[in-house]
């Protein structure tokens, strides 16, 4: 059984299981680190690809500033912006990566992370037909807001406020869109 | 008692989940789905084993007073090793047991196992006791899974085999308690025989 206590075998092996502990730890993440950023990056990869048409060349992250919230963005010259947006939705933020062509249309979203509930407003990742009603959609022409709202979207069935959310994290999207457009 | 006993009296004896009823903030937040159970059960063995491992190894010269801080440290460490190498290695499954994996530090199923068997065991049987608490864990959390996403989302292990949504509320917190209820009674009278 345990030794007994006295402060310098006390202090003595507290320190001592940190040091190790500690020096272990390092080497692990000095070992992990670079796949932990590899799969972030292909991560971020993949869901560019999602939400833009083929491309070749290396996406760019840039930031733009609207309203005093800065959004950030991948510039893909010659196919179009995906842009970082998010939203409150019923449980928690919820955040898109939308793709916007250069004519100014939508090309895909795809949802980075959410909190909203299993079963209902989680639905707004899986549920295609919710997710497909945005491909193509010039808001030009289509107002981006759920029909309740007076728009165009349908919303997942008894889940007009993460419907809500996800129609908004768009529309601002698509503002950043044009703010970038704007700007050049 | 014997090493086949160690391993196998996670399942009944000393199930964590429906005798000793530990660990239950994972085990009715991750059980939406068999997959979620079994990830989750997965990693709390993986740091169960070592934690009782290393735990064995220096228990005889630690200090009394210091004990429980030091325990405490040793699992913190691997469950922090865990998080770095799901992140860099399965980083969907680390996505969606997210919070849960550092929860691990303070699951009483790695603490209490410490303190109530590896501190006074050699390292083969705590070894052999960190399995099979683990796997009675697993088990455990994978049929709980199992029951919530049949009347959840009408599939098993993702596979559908139901149209249609399911009774939403077992894919909610109301549904783990229910059905951890329900699987207690049921395991206790069948343990009882």
């Amino acid at each position: 059984m345990a030794a007994k206590s006295n402060l310098l075998n006390m202090a003595l092996s507290l320190s001592a299981v940190c040091l190790v502990c500690s020096a272990l730890l390092g080497g692990v993440y000095a070992m992990t680190s670079g796949p932990i950023a590899e799969a972030q990056a292909a991560k971020t990869a993949a869901s560019i690809a999602r939400v833009l048409p083929e491309f070749s060349v290396q996406p760019e992250l840039k930031t733009v500033e609207m309203d005093g919230v800065e959004y950030s963005y991948y510039d893909v010259p010659g196919s179009g912006i995906a842009v970082i947006s998010s939203a409150g939705g019923f449980g928690g933020p919820l955040k898109l990566m939308v793709g916007v062509d250069d004519n100014g249309q939508i090309v895909n979203t795809v949802v980075l992370s959410h909190s909203e509930t299993p079963g209902l407003g989680a639905k707004c990742s899986t549920d295609v037909a919710f997710i497909d009603q945005f491909k193509g959609w010039d808001p030009a022409e289509r107002k981006l807001a759920v029909r309740k709202d007076g728009g165009d979207v349908d919303a997942i069935t008894a889940s007009t406020i993460t419907s809500r959310a996800y129609t908004a994290a768009i529309a601002s999207a698509y503002d950043v869109y044009l703010k970038v457009k704007g700007n050049e | 008692m014997s090493k086949l006993a160690l391993i196998t009296k996670g399942f009944l004896k000393e199930n964590p989940t429906f005798v000793l009823v530990l660990g239950m903030c994972p085990t009715l937040a991750t059980t939406t789905s068999a997959m979620n159970g079994l990830e989750m059960g997965l990693a709390t063995m993986f740091v169960l084993i070592l934690s009782n491992i290393v735990i064995s190894l220096i228990a005889p010269v630690v200090p009394d007073k210091v004990h429980i801080p030091v325990y405490i440290v040793v699992i913190a460490t691997f469950v922090t090793l865990l998080q770095l190498l799901m992140q860099a290695y399965v980083p969907e499954v680390y996505e969606t047991l997210g919070l849960f994996i550092p929860l691990i530090v303070v699951n009483c199923i790695v603490l209490g196992r410490a303190e109530a068997f590896a501190n006074k065991n050699t390292v083969g049987d705590s070894a052999l006791d960190g399995i099979g608490i683990g796997l009675g864990f697993t088990v455990s959390l994978v049929v709980i899974g199992i029951v919530r996403e049949i009347l959840g989302s009408g599939s098993v292990f993702g596979w559908k085999f139901i149209p249609g949504d399911g009774i939403l509320a077992f894919v909610m917190a109301p549904g783990a308690f229910i059905v951890l209820g329900y699987l207690m009674v049921l395991f206790n009278k069948l343990a009882k025989r």
